[in-house]
């Protein structure tokens, strides 16, 4: 199998207020021989709050983040599931607007660039579950999570809106090539399906199965595709600690000594508002929320140091004094 | 013969509840081979004819249209006469959950008390509000652009599926909820109108308005008429600004501060857009800061923002921003 290569387009947040996930990220690749080139030039990507303020603006600057992919002549492989939707939305509206594909390359073309439309955009998770393989992680696992009871937690911008996910964050059938030059298996029946693959927003299993592939124990609660409410933090902490409080306490309720996401955005609004979440729902509340690489890098052998676990805010005690 | 042309045996538990005289809901199960063009309709038709007289459920037109019949099958909102039931076998398993809606709202079996909906769908205005001459001589004609502006907004069948399957309205009652901000939407973009202003700035509203949208899209998935009632939310929000709505505050300023942020170094300043956008509100943060700090997230004494990363090549982020950037907050 040849060496995986990707751009990695690491958002925001990995560079500041989670910096345990980029580490964690950098660890898994490294221990899995995946080669992640880090896309410098891009801005960020709005959070899915620019493009309320300004639509064209968001398109171009997520236009031009993708570019320099496409420059590298290599996929992006995003960390965050708000980046992965704010990308994909963005590739969606440029394969399909050419009026919009025309302005906004306008704005690029001062700077010798062009949006093209020949990178994929997916979301790390499933670039280890697709191109990797499960069964091969199995085999690399030194540090099985057997001990560990995990609550996966999906994240709205994965999972939804599910055709944007189905078109992008699955694997792409290899392009047939007709008489007549023109593609086969992109228009057909199973790639366009609306629910293909593995993963339904209403009983998605991805986590699930790298949790089990890890050998760690899946937590099975009503709320693992639910949302956090990171995105209304600021303006109606009511409805996002309740939403965030009640998963958390749907986990506990189920046994959970750790959850799992891939979005730091859920991560960062589960982890560290358990303590307003609990007081507003009155519960205490307290699990660790690590990010899916953190996770992954466990099972794979990395120290806690390595995969930044001091910047969790509430502690998994457990987990560093056991490894 | 490929699977899906078989009868399949299936086991379907039904959420029963009668609000004169139940406390607690039941769940009650019956076993049903299902043919391959039975539509869930047929299925809870069949429970009614062949198991429990008593069983209820709403149901009209039989077409896709009334938008009676909406129920959730293990949780995803479907509009029973339009969903193929082995559609849901293959997505969900052989056991199928029938449930209404919404539980908190059940009056009988499927049938739900869809007050709130309606309220909220009427307090939008879901109507043309215009001077209209009433013996016209000639017709108002729409152009193709001013027509595809609607966005699929006028397809909407008020099933309320989006609407009960919207997390905020769990939790905060005011929200006006995806379907009746579609409809603001299809009303307010309409050319003959003369009350966008009205709606936008009911939507625009703290509380009740686009700004409380967690941006789950769950309304998105839910709809059964390609609605998208997401994208008519983030429309609005644009149609805000534009046309000068938008008051700052908390939210809108949390908007707009990601220019602000991503003019200065590429990225966003987690923290000051957190600052810029509470102004004093700030201060309700600090215990959270405070844990930021402690878990070394954040960089209180960084006066010089050396820790704050910066996207290579910044003069290219900045000359799009002045060049593209038409919205602004006044
Ligand atoms: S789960 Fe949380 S961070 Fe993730 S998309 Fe929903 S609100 Fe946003
Ligand atoms: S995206 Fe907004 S309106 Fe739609 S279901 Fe989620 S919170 Fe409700
Ligand atoms: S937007 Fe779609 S789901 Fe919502 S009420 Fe209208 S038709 Fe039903
Ligand atoms: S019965 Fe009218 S929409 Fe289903």
């Amino acid at each position: 199998m040849p060496k995986l290569k990707y751009a990695l387009y690491t958002g925001c947040t990995a560079k500041e207020s989670t910096p345990e996930l980029l580490s964690s990220t950098l660890a898994v690749a490294k221990k899995l021989d995946i080669e992640l080139v880090d896309l410098v030039e891009a801005s960020c990507c709005g959070a899915s709050h620019l493009q309320d303020f300004d639509e064209v603006l968001s398109l171009t600057l997520n236009a031009r983040n993708i570019c320099y992919a496409e420059q590298r002549g290599l996929d992006v492989i995003t960390i965050c599931n708000t980046c992965q939707l704010n990308l994909v939305t963005t590739k969606e509206r440029l394969d399909h607007d050419p009026e919009m594909r025309a302005k906004v390359n306008e704005a690029l073309a001062e700077f010798g660039l062009e949006y093209k439309g020949t990178s994929q955009v997916r979301h790390f998770l499933y670039a280890l579950i697709d191109d990797y393989g499960l069964d091969r992680l199995r085999e690399q696992v030194t540090q099985p999570l057997k001990s560990h009871n995990i609550a996966p937690f999906y994240g709205c911008h994965n999972i939804r809106p599910s055709h944007l996910h189905h078109k992008h964050n699955a694997p792409q059938p290899e392009l047939e090539v007709s008489e007549g030059g023109g593609e086969v298996s992109y228009e057909s029946e199973e790639f366009l399906g609306k629910y293909n693959h593995h993963e339904n927003p209403y009983a998605p299993t991805s986590l699930d199965e790298l949790i089990k592939a890890l050998e760690g124990n899946t937590v099975d609660y009503e709320s693992k595709n639910k949302c956090c409410g990171f995105h209304v933090d600021l303006q109606a902490p009511e409805t996002s600690n309740a939403l965030s409080g009640t998963a958390l306490l749907d986990a506990i309720d189920n046994n959970a000594d750790l959850m799992v996401t891939p979005c730091p955005l859920c991560q960062l609004n589960m982890d560290l508002k358990q303590d307003s979440a609990g007081k507003q729902l009155g519960r205490d509340i307290e699990l660790p929320v690590l990010h899916m690489p953190q996770m992954v890098a466990l099972a794979l052998g990395c120290k806690p140091e390595e995969i930044g676990l001091n910047h969790n805010v509430t502690k998994a005690t457990h987990l560093m004094y056991e490894m | 013969m490929s699977m899906s042309t078989q009868t399949k045996n299936i086991t379907i538990k039904a959420f029963r509840f009668n609000a004169e005289t139940d406390y607690l809901p039941t769940y009650k199960t019956y076993e049903m081979a299902v043919g391959k063009d039975e539509l869930i309709l047929d299925l809870l038709n069949r429970i009614k004819w062949e198991h429990d007289g008593s069983f209820s459920y709403r149901r009209s037109c039989r077409h896709g249209i009334c938008g009676a019949c909406g129920i959730k099958v293990n949780g995803k909102p479907v509009l029973s006469c339009k969903q193929n039931a082995q559609d849901m076998i293959d997505l969900f398993g052989d056991e199928l959950v029938f449930e209404p809606q919404s539980q908190k709202r059940a009056v009988k079996d499927m049938i739900i008390d869809k007050g709130d909906f309606w309220e909220k769908h009427a307090a939008i205005k879901p109507y043309v509000e215009a001077d209209v001459d009433p013996h016209p001589t000639t017709e108002t004609l729409m152009s193709k652009t001013k027509v595809e502006q609607f966005l699929d907004a006028d397809y909407c069948i008020q099933c309320g599926g989006c609407h009960y399957a919207c997390p905020t309205l769990e939790v905060n009652d005011k929200f006006f909820g995806p379907a009746a901000f579609a409809a603001a939407y299809r009303f307010a973009i309409d050319p003959r109108d003369d009350a966008a202003k009205e709606r936008l700035e009911m939507t625009a509203e703290l509380g009740q308005g686009v700004w409380d949208c967690v941006k789950c899209n769950e309304c998105v998935e839910a709809c059964p008429k390609e609605v998208n009632p997401f994208e008519k939310i983030t429309k609005l929000h644009n149609m805000q600004f534009e046309q000068g709505v938008a008051e700052r505050n908390v939210a809108t300023k949390h908007a707009e501060g990601f220019t602000r942020s991503i003019k200065k170094f590429g990225y966003l300043d987690e923290q000051d857009i957190v600052l810029y956008s509470e102004g004093l509100g700030v201060v309700k943060h600090l215990s959270e800061a405070l844990k930021m700090v402690k878990a070394g997230k954040v960089h209180p004494f960084d006066v010089m923002k050396k820790k704050m990363p910066r996207s290579e090549k910044l003069d290219e982020i900045q000359t799009i921003i002045e060049k593209v950037q038409t919205s602004k907050l006044d």
